[in-house]
């Protein structure tokens, strides 16, 4: 079966530094993929590349089999690339709901709609409802994002991004700044995804990693270092010493 | 940049008593003051061009200084369609000057909009000083620096006739400004005025579910240029004349300076900056050329200092303490 999707060959620098370096990556159908590695390895770019955000130097990206390498980021996640951000980037101004309803107009094909009230979308608004009740935030529908506790943005970069109903959702860092007696909250929720969705998600904490992901993925230096099960990389001396050793020191 | 909207998807749109109050004023001010009329009709064209740059500026965040040059497009397009080819009628017209501007929109807009900040201002900048200068060059149709006479209009669906006191044009204009601010005001509390809210807000994140950003802009951006347009018919036929002043910079900084004094991105700061603008030009201008400019200057700088909603904005302020005060 061909995968969700398939990195060959991808590099880019900036300048000199290469924080890429001729990646070969495949994502599983289903998949729960960890990718990890130290600060600066060049894991957010990883992801900025795949979701269209940077451009390669080289090397093609293909979803499903199709070479998506050319195509702008809005046409990606047309394509079914979801994405949340590291660093909360929301709509900051809006209320909840609409901070989702936007994704979800977007992709349903209403956003374009000039003569009827957004507030008349009844089909977009049930849905935003729906995910917001998935994430626990109903209560929170009318409250401005800005207004929004650190943690309860951070469920709402994941709302926006399940409102596009990806086939492929990449998470960086999604309980980035959040309390880890929180964080946890967070991993629940990435947890009742749909099981068809191939999730592939960035995290620092271990003992996340461990828990949720079932293969993974260790970058350094823009290079992949190793992959594998969680056992894998566990035992793997390279990685102790690189990445594991120094987290844990 | 404009709080004030927060929800969309959740937001009643039915038709707040307020709303009413500036055609309730307008209806009244055609009955109490007959004299006023000229300036009336003035007031509510440039009204209705005013909100077609709140439309681009307030609602879309695209920052034009060369807006002018849609609404002289549109007053050139009625005035020759009436000189040159003998057609009359206005409302013929003002679909025609509305559809050219409009056009004329798209054709720059898909060019201009992909680039943004002071780029963007000097590229609207560079195109309406083109208008201008082909304008001016193309004397054969436009008149050149003398403007375009010959300018005549047939009763308004061939019986309302354009009189000396401007009652026609008042009402008219009032009309036409009516249906447009219905249709702005659906737009805006559509789907897609609440996806300008959000590539206003965050344009990345905008890309990043999956929304044509630009194409959405170059959209906001026609539809604009076809309302500044229409407002621009609106003045040649109302005064049976089109000179080169339509499509200056001064009315693009002008303009400018009304939406600001009256609130941007607020809808109605179109409405109450430009009627402030225009009176207080009618009454001081006159009085003390010298002055006036100081002045607009003057307010300009205590707008952006201390009121930085405008007038509304200020309104919004007082009444929320008000409200507050009474609460203690
Ligand atoms: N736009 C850019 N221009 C220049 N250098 C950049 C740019 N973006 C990232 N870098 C550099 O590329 C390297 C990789 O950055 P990246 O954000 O991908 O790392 P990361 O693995 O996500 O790190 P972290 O765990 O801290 O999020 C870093 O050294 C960073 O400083
Ligand atoms: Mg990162």
């Amino acid at each position: 079966m061909t995968p969700a999707l398939e990195v060959k060959g991808l590099c880019r620098s900036f300048g000199a530094l290469i924080v890429a370096d001729h990646i070969d990556f495949q994502l599983e159908r289903g998949a729960r993929h960890a990718l990890i590695g130290p600060n600066g390895a060049g894991k957010s770019t990883f992801v900025n590349l795949l979701a269209g955000r940077l451009r390669p130097d080289a090397g093609r990206i293909l979803l499903d089999g199709q070479d998506i390498t050319r195509l702008s980021a809005a046409h990606r996640v047309k394509r079914g690339i979801g994405r949340t951000f590291q660093t909360n980037t929301l709509f900051r101004h809006l209320a909840v709901l609409d901070n989702v309803a936007l994704a979800i107009a977007e992709r349903m094909g209403v956003s374009g709609q000039l003569f009827r009230a957004a507030s008349a979308h009844q089909e977009v608004i049930e849905e935003a409802r729906a995910l917001l009740t998935m994430l626990n935030l109903m209560a929170l529908e009318k409250t401005v994002v800005r207004d929004l506790p650190y943690g309860q943005q951070r469920l709402v970069e994941i709302a926006i991004a399940l409102g596009l109903r990806p086939r492929v959702l990449i998470l960086d860092e999604p309980a980035a700044g959040v309390p880890s007696h929180e964080s946890y909250l967070i991993f629940d929720a990435i947890s009742q995804m749909p099981a068809d969705i191939a999730i592939l998600f960035i995290e620092h904490d271990m003992d996340l990693v461990f828990r949720f992901a079932r293969r993974i993925t260790v970058l350094a230096s823009g290079a992949i270092l190793m992959e594998g099960t969680p056992k894998e990389v566990e035992s793997d001396r390279k990685v102790r010493e690189i990445y594991l050793g120094e987290s844990r020191g | 940049m404009h709080p004030h909207i927060s929800t969309f998807y959740l937001a009643s749109v039915r038709v707040r008593a307020a709303e009413l109050l500036p055609w309730i004023v307008a209806l009244a001010a055609f009955f109490l003051f007959p004299d006023f009329l000229s300036l009336g009709a003035r007031i509510l064209i440039y009204i209705l061009l005013v909100l077609s740059l709140d439309l681009v500026i307030g609602y879309a965040g695209i920052v034009t200084l060369g807006h002018a040059a849609f609404f002289g497009i549109g007053a050139y397009t009625a005035g020759i369609l009436s000189a040159h080819f003998g057609i009359k009628d206005p409302l013929l017209q003002l679909a025609a000057a509305g559809t050219v501007a409009c056009l004329v929109g798209f054709g720059t807009g898909l060019y201009v909009l992909r680039t943004s900040g002071l780029t963007l201002i000097m590229l609207t900048l560079a195109i309406s000083a083109l208008c201008l200068e082909v304008a001016n060059k193309a004397t054969s149709w436009t008149g050149g620096a003398d403007g375009l006479s010959g300018v005549t209009i047939a009763p308004i669906l061939g019986y309302f006739r354009f009189d000396l006191w401007g009652k026609t044009a008042y009402l008219y204009s009032l009309a036409v400004l009516f249906v447009v601010w219905w249709l702005v005001r659906t737009l805006l509390n559509s789907p897609f005025g609440a996806s300008l809210a959000g590539i206003r807000d965050n344009r990345t994140r905008m890309e990043g579910i999956g929304a044509l950003v630009n194409r959405r802009l170059v959209q906001v951006y026609s539809i604009s240029a076809g309302i500044a347009g229409l407002a621009g018919a609106l003045l040649t036929q109302t005064n049976q004349f089109v000179g080169l002043n339509a499509l200056g910079f001064e009315l693009s900084g002008e303009i400018l300076v009304m939406l600001v004094l009256g609130g941007v991105g607020r809808l109605y700061g179109a409405f109450i900056g430009t009627a402030a603008y225009l009176i207080a030009q009618d009454q001081l201008a006159k009085k003390f050329p010298e002055d006036w400019y100081l002045g607009v200057g003057i307010l300009l700088v205590g707008v952006t200092m201390f009121a930085r909603g405008g007038l509304l904005g200020a309104l919004d302020s007082l009444t929320a303490r008000l409200r507050r005060a009474l609460k203690l």
